[in-house]
């Protein structure tokens, strides 16, 4: 599209005829841009960054007012990617839910999957009775999707400060993830896994294998990514002391996440507020003091060594535990259909389908109700957290007794933490801005809904 | 404000509900929700028939049935946990506001919620904050819900508070309002990162949150007609159309809830 200038006011979203001039910039001559940019003579100009552009980790705008070279203010505009996935729910049966919400971080889905059915599981009262083995496949499902998720964050942020090698080598490195991810449940984001009792389904045979071929290689990545990054010159000029956020500033915000810990305050929920067992696994939690980009980099990186130590010790104990139960024993709450592995990657179990069919008319009833009619859960609220990569996951879930949610509520990191893009990048130059913000990690299909 | 516990029942009423009358019921799913000491239940809503199916089919010859819905009332002490010392701190930062700002406090699934009255919500917010007994220094945000049976209190804003100095508490304050006065405080002020949550809320449900520095929607287009979370607001207000074909919007389908 060739650059258009004009200097008459065009501005079809402002309020007023005296805004000043506008123009529109996608590529085109900047000379030009500049030249008539210089014509106007106005010191301050405000700048539109997106919401389509390539550094702005998807849909999101920033408003910059600019001095220079210096930002004097920043604000974020939300909302291009709003789908309204939290509606959505509530014409759905709690089960259904989770193919709803596994699409919000769509980098992050098992654990959006994992806190809605820690909310529904704490409405139904059956947080003991989730098998070991379940919760087990789910710690290791989160974890290995801690890493794709840093991974990504990683990579965009390198590939925003021109470093298209970082890109390249964090994608291979998360395909690795993705494949175990396909092999256990047929698909590489959006699983559906985690379920209201438990998880859809076990691990295949072989899974495992697979999984640790891929963890070796894996390792082999990482310090290729360390290697890439942490005493790179030019990376690090990009990243020391850009972004800077105290802990007052966390605090009032209600930072959580690698930002948080930049600070140097432990705080991960896995830690002060376990859940799905984490109080029995051995690893660390990795904080920084230099509170930059910087040290988010350093966060996320170390933080990856440890979910892969969580994972070779819930590898330990799957295999420690084959043959056990992936889902509550109440048949009532259960999912009633089964998946297995065909010959054409995965389907539905031809035994199942056998016994509804052919043998038991109480099972297809069973079947039947469950699927299309759903549990029922009493009424009442609770609100459930997991440490996503991003920090504080919450979700809130209100039941009026129904087999579908009366409210479902998702307090994403993301649009928590993009409170802060101003305050990470006023003052600063207009190139840390995009350091800045790739150092929160924001990703507007978890910030919108 | 009593709209709270208006609407009071008799515990009987509660073990009623909480058995689910239905096929797909388990005594155990049914059972597990302990409302732990419930003494008068709060109705929030009323429903009518067996299956609830919203096409008005109901053949069942239950069609009659009516059952209200119940949320846990308040609870007796001694709450249990760290919820009654985090009471007691309520009670002695607030003082003599006490007894006008908190209306209830509700212990269900080990969880604490405390029912506040919106004029006070800024006041003991500040006392959740600053008390160093208390000492919730994270504010999580508001989520909205929408009780369109409640009159006078259809709109509820709840709000998640959590305390790292104390070792990861957490509370929940309540706070409703009118559907016709939709006013509650905002308490920007006192949580900064209450911002955005508060604009999505009004964003979705039409709560003004008074003296918020910037009250504007956040994620449906400024000149949207409306707020999509409401639970009069249709979802696919939009409707779907096909090649010499339409699909009813989903909330016109058939469901059993």
């Amino acid at each position: 599209m060739a650059t258009h200038t004009s200097t008459e006011s065009q501005d079809l979203y402002g309020d007023d005829a005296d805004a000043g001039a506008v123009f529109t910039a996608a590529g085109g001559d900047w000379d030009q841009v500049v030249e008539d940019i210089a014509a106007v003579g106005e010191e301050r100009i405000v700048v539109n960054m997106g919401p389509q552009h390539p550094s702005t980790h998807g849909v999101l705008r920033l408003i910059l007012e600019l001095d220079g070279e210096t930002v004097r203010e920043a604000r974020a505009g939300i909302g291009y990617l709003h789908t309204g996935i939290e509606k959505n729910m509530e014409y759905r049966t709690w089960v259904q839910g989770t193919t709803f919400c596994t699409r919000m971080d769509y980098l992050t889905p098992i654990f959006n999957e994992a806190v809605y059915c820690l909310g529904v599981e704490r409405l139904l009262g059956i947080t003991d009775q989730v098998p070991e083995r379940a919760t087990t496949i789910r710690v290791l499902m989160m974890e290995l999707n801690r890493i794709g998720s840093h991974l990504i964050a990683l990579g965009t942020g390198g590939m925003e400060l021109g470093a298209t090698t970082v890109m390249t080598t964090c994608f291979r490195e998360r395909e690795r993830i993705l494949r175990f991810f396909e092999a256990v449940t047929g698909l590489r984001m959006n699983h559906a896994y985690v379920r209201p009792g438990g998880v859809n389904q076990d691990i295949p045979d072989g899974g495992l294998e697979l999984l640790e071929k891929e963890i070796a290689d894996l390792k082999g990545g990482l310090g290729e990514i360390e290697r890439l990054l942490l005493e790179n010159p030019v990376f690090k000029a990009r990243t020391v002391d850009v972004g800077y956020l105290s802990l007052a500033g966390c605090m009032a915000l209600g930072i959580t996440g690698p930002i948080l810990r930049s600070t140097g305050l432990p705080h991960d929920l896995r830690k002060s507020d376990p859940y799905c067992g984490y109080e029995t696994y051995d690893f660390n939690v990795v904080t920084r003091d230099s509170m930059d980009a910087y040290g988010r980099v350093c966060i996320r990186i170390e933080e990856m060594w440890e979910s892969i130590k969580i994972a070779e010790q819930a590898i330990e104990r799957l295999r420690a535990s084959v043959g056990e139960p992936i889902m509550v024993a109440d048949k009532k709450i259960a999912w009633p259909a089964q998946m297995s592995v065909g010959a054409d990657g995965q389907g539905n179990s031809l035994d199942h389908i056998r016994r509804i069919m052919g043998e038991s008319m109480e099972s297809l009833i069973h079947h039947f109700k469950l699927v299309t009619e759903g549990f029922r859960v009493a009424p009442g609220q609770a609100y459930a957290a997991v440490e996503s990569p991003k920090g504080e996951l919450g979700c809130h879930v209100v039941s009026d007794g129904g087999t579908r949610p009366y409210r479902a509520h998702f307090r994403d990191p993301s649009f928590n933490n993009l409170q802060a893009a101003s305050v990470l990048s006023e003052g600063g130059l207009v190139a840390d801005v995009i350091v800045a913000v790739a150092s929160i990690d924001p990703v507007m299909g978890g910030v919108d809904r | 404000m009593s709209d709270e516990n208006q609407n009071t029942d008799e515990t009987p009423e509660v073990n009623v509900e909480n058995t689910r009358a239905e096929g797909t019921a388990g005594p155990r799913a049914a059972e597990a929700p302990a409302v732990s000491g419930a003494v008068g239940a709060r109705e929030v809503a009323h429903k009518k028939g067996m299956f609830g199916s919203s096409l008005g089919n109901d053949t069942s010859g239950y069609g009659g049935l009516e059952r209200p819905v119940l949320f846990p009332g308040a609870s007796p002490r001694p709450f249990g946990g760290y919820f009654d010392e985090v009471a007691d701190h309520l009670e002695r930062a607030l003082g003599t506001a006490y007894a006008q700002s908190v209306e209830s406090i509700v212990i269900d699934r080990n969880e604490m919620t405390v029912h506040v009255h919106r004029d006070r919500l800024p006041t003991v917010a500040r006392a959740l904050r600053d008390d160093p007994a208390l000492r919730f220094e994270v504010c999580t945000g508001v989520s909205g819900v929408h009780y369109p049976e409640q009159v006078g209190a259809e709109l509820h804003a709840v709000y998640h508070f959590q305390s790292i100095t104390h070792g990861m508490r957490r509370v929940r304050l309540e706070v409703s309002c009118p559907d016709e006065k939709p006013h509650i405080p905002s308490i920007v002020d006192i949580y900064p990162a209450n911002d955005w949550h508060e604009r999505e809320t009004f964003d979705m449900f039409g709560i003004v949150f008074d003296s918020h520095p910037a009250l504007t929607r956040i994620l449906m287009p400024d000149d949207w007609p409306g707020h999509p979370q409401r639970k009069d607001y249709p979802l696919g207000g939009i409707p779907v159309e096909y090649k010499g074909a339409t699909i009813p919007a989903p909330d016109e389908r058939r469901s059993y809830n």
